[in-house]
């Protein structure tokens, strides 16, 4: 995995005075994607979900990707996490091929440098709001390395708890919090790894207004502060008005407006 | 990390998984429980044997025995001598015992194991006085009839015996017998004509501690004077036999009183005349059909050609227990001289006389194969004919069916266990269908497939660990209490555990092994983790997205 390439941040900052919505365009991509197909199998039948999807995303950028119910928004964001692998087409990310890796690069790949956040949170119902914030550290890490680090990941774990507005429930259980609590837990704990790109699927799909619009403040918030990457894939139309660029999906293809 | 926290908080969500735990933690307790009780009736019955049998016995085939005994032990001296520490002859024969029971009058005969021996030295090979009932035969065999007291320190009450018995039992003969004569009657041994002795032969409840109290009916007779224990002893002159003295010091009188004289004694192997079982109540109950004191007649072979029977009376003068049935329903014992000359087995003009064994017993941690196999080259057996045999060759198929059936039991129960994997297998896979989704997520962030199996090995490993260990000290607080809890059964159920009728053992013997129960406790461990294994592949295989999206 190549190291980390961060565009400094002056730049974007001097791009963005000048032309706020537009400085993405000149920064380099942080992922591509050419030519992606994907398709179920069931039984003998074959439903294909993408029919050949080009996708680029730029550092700092923050990028929507829309689309009707079962168009393939899921489908596509899992393949660029590496979650999944792609019937065909490629997929950069840095410059570098990541979709036909062997499962140990992409474990590490998705470890360190994709963060990801989902509609349902998926967090582990067993351990606190710290300690799942924590846990990618902790798969990271062997178990003295870790215990080694703990001090410092730990307060790591909590500013990041802080910064979604969280520092008072620290030791509660996912099923002790809200939904809009559970997914700024969820939004800690892809940040936890300093990752280059974050990939959410619907954050906001199962919350209120009010609350979705709280968790969308966090990401526009992280997208600016820090020039995070940031795709969210929505069907709400009026988060994708605030995004930088919107992809359209329709019917397993990309149409950009 | 992430493994063993994850592993750590299922096991505490989950307790579930501990109760499929449960079969392997009662699987382990009942192998231990198994373990230690056979171990128990093992080592005790090694022991019991060892006591009874010596460590070699050198034995003739031939019921006339080998000749000289003083030759043959000193040759087994040289071949062995470092070795050895005591040794012993004795001469067995095949006899009849022939006795009345007191209380209902009538006579009873059985096979018996008559063995001559000498009082000291066998003693010395074989815990033969330890087995005793009185405390002073224990210290001393003498085959000399105590006043009273057997069965002191015994855990069952013993009636009253010894003289204080046997002058009791000639007083009411006697008067039995005057009375008949007043009446009319013929004194005979018939059965019919002979009414019930003044006092109980069953186990009553006097303590043999206790100062004999005798029955009642002991006042209405004459004051009697008889012997003590140092008191004059009698030797029989019974049947056509000439008597052969016993007590050289002692002339023999032309009259046998039986009140003062005791014929030369035998020690019984307690269950020849008695019967365990239970009263109308159902408490533990001791029948004795004769007791120390009483007189009994032997008949066995003699050496002659063709062998011809020859019978003696003998007065009880101890029982034998060494709670190992077979020896306590057969064995009797008489002095060692007494049997050779009633047997003819003395040379009149040398004097040499034959044994039919000689029992020798060697030093602590001594090769007892070893020692065996030298008198075997020395006294080979196209020669001598004799049967030489360690304590264990003796008791080989007993010894060896305890131990097929202790195997046995350990691989049922070891299935048992294999059966409780099963069950963990089960529950597993269900807690790892529950945590798919949590497979999908941990995945999602980058945990690879060989962490998400660590995580439900871990989980088996652990709870393996943690069901032996409550199995293990279940099994060992049983184990410890196990005489409690057999009762407290019996007292629940009625039904006895452990039925000391058959047994001869007034509790259960126990010997923990600590061996067996580490090699119990990582059995169990190693099927927990077995079953896990499958279960943590199937997690470990799981697709992410198909993971995550499960409901
Ligand atoms: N494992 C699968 N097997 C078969 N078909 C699948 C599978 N996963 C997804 N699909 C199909 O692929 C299509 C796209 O699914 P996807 O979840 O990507 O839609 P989506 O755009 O995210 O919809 P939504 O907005 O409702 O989340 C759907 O028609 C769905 O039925
Ligand atoms: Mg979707």
């Amino acid at each position: 995995m190549s190291s980390a390439y961060k565009l400094p941040q002056s730049k974007i900052l001097k791009v963005a005075e000048q032309s706020p919505h537009l400085h993405w365009a000149m920064a380099p991509r942080v992922m591509r994607a050419t030519g992606l197909t994907k398709s179920y199998r069931k039984g003998k039948v074959e439903i294909p979900v993408l029919k050949g999807v080009d996708f680029e995303v730029r550092e700092g950028e923050f990028q929507a990707i829309v689309g009707t119910s079962g168009s393939g928004k899921s489908t596509l964001l899992h393949l660029l996490a590496t979650l999944d692998q792609p019937d065909d087409g490629e997929i950069f990310f840095e410059g570098n091929r990541i979709d036909n890796l062997p499962a140990k690069s992409r474990d590490i790949l998705r470890n360190r440098y994709i963060g990801i956040v989902f509609q349902f949170y998926h967090l582990l119902p067993e351990l606190s709001a710290l300690e799942n914030v924590l846990m990618p550290l902790m798969i990271r890490y062997g178990f003295t390395k870790y215990m080694l680090g703990r001090r410092k990941n730990r307060r790591r774990a909590i500013e990041l708890l802080d910064k979604v507005g969280l520092s008072h429930r620290l030791k509660h259980r996912p099923r002790e919090l809200s939904g809009g609590e559970m997914q700024r837990v969820a939004i800690a704990r892809a940040l936890i790894a300093d990752p280059q790109l974050l990939l959410a699927d619907e954050p906001t799909g199962n919350l209120d207004r009010q609350a979705g619009d709280e968790i969308m403040e966090i990401l526009r918030d992280l997208n600016r502060e820090q020039g995070l990457t940031v795709v969210v894939v929505t069907h709400d139309d009026a988060i994708a008005e605030q995004a930088d660029r919107t992809v359209h999906l329709v019917e397993g293809r990309v149409r950009t407006m | 990390m992430y493994k063993v926290l994850l592993s750590w908080r299922y096991l505490r969500s989950r307790y579930i998984a501990l109760a499929s735990i449960v079969s392997v933690t009662l699987g382990v307790a009942t192998l231990i429980v198994v373990n230690s009780v056979m171990a128990g009736f093992t080592v005790e019955m090694h022991d019991r044997l060892h006591g009874i049998l010596s460590d070699i016995v050198v034995r003739s085939h031939n019921l006339n025995g080998l000749p000289d005994s003083e030759w043959h032990m000193e040759e087994i001296r040289k071949v062995a001598g470092d070795e050895i520490v005591a040794m012993t002859a004795t001469v067995s024969v095949p006899a009849m015992i022939n006795f009345r029971d007191n209380i209902r009058g009538q006579w009873i005969t059985q096979p018996i194991n008559l063995i001559g021996i000498d009082a000291t030295t066998y003693s010395d090979v074989s815990e033969f006085e330890q087995h005793l009932l009185h405390p002073l035969n224990r210290d001393q065999m003498e085959f000399l009839l105590r006043e009273n007291d057997y069965g002191r320190g015994r855990k069952e009450k013993f009636p009253v015996a010894g003289w204080a018995r046997r002058r009791v039992a000639a007083q009411w003969e006697q008067r039995n017998i005057t009375d008949q004569v007043e009446n009319g009657a013929v004194a005979s041994n018939d059965a019919a004509l002979i009414t019930s002795p003044p006092f109980e032969l069953v186990d009553d409840s006097q303590t043999p501690a206790e100062l004999p109290a005798l029955p009642d009916s002991i006042e209405e007779l004459p004051a009697l004077q008889g012997p003590l224990d140092n008191g004059p002893r009698g030797v029989g002159q019974q049947g056509s036999l000439p008597a052969v003295p016993f007590q050289t010091e002692n002339a023999p009188q032309l009259t046998f009183d039986a009140a003062t004289e005791q014929h030369t004694g035998i020690v019984l192997g307690i269950s020849i005349c008695s019967l365990r079982g239970r009263d109308v109540e159902g408490d533990l109950m001791d029948y004795y059909f004769a007791l120390p004191g009483d007189d009994v007649k032997i008949t066995f072979p003699n050496t002659g050609q063709p062998p011809k029977a020859v019978s003696d009376s003998f007065t009880i003068v101890d029982f034998y227990e060494s709670e190992m049935s077979e020896y306590d329903s057969s064995f009797a014992f008489v002095p060692l001289s007494k049997l050779q000359n009633l047997r003819g087995m003395i040379t009149a003009e040398t004097g040499v006389a034959s044994v039919s064994a000689i029992q020798i017993k060697l030093r602590a941690g001594a090769d007892l194969d070893m020692v065996r196999d030298r008198l075997q080259a020395r006294f080979p057996l196209q020669q001598f004919g004799y049967q030489i045999q360690t304590w264990r060759d003796m008791q080989g198929p007993l010894l060896s069916a305890v131990q097929l059936e202790t195997t046995i039991l350990n691989i049922l129960l070891f299935l048992i266990i294999a059966v409780a994997g099963f069950g963990i297998l089960a529950t597993f896979f269900m807690i790892v269908v529950e945590k798919t989704r949590d497979v999908g997520i941990l995945k999602s962030l980058g945990a690879p497939s060989r962490g998400v199996m660590s995580i439900f090995l871990g989980y088996g490993l652990s709870l393996g660990i943690a069901g032996s260990l409550a199995g293990l000290a279940l099994g060992l607080l049983f184990v410890d209490q196990i005489n409690v809890v057999a009762s407290w059964i019996e007292k629940v159920t009625g039904q006895e555990v452990f039925d000391p009728t058959v047994y001869y053992f007034s509790e259960i013997p126990v010997v923990v092994n600590p061996l067996t129960c580490l090699w119990v406790v990582l059995g169990a461990v190693g099927i927990a983790v077995i079953a896990s294994v499958l279960p943590a592949r199937k997690a470990a295989k799981l697709h992410p997205v198909e993971a995550l999206r499960y409901e």
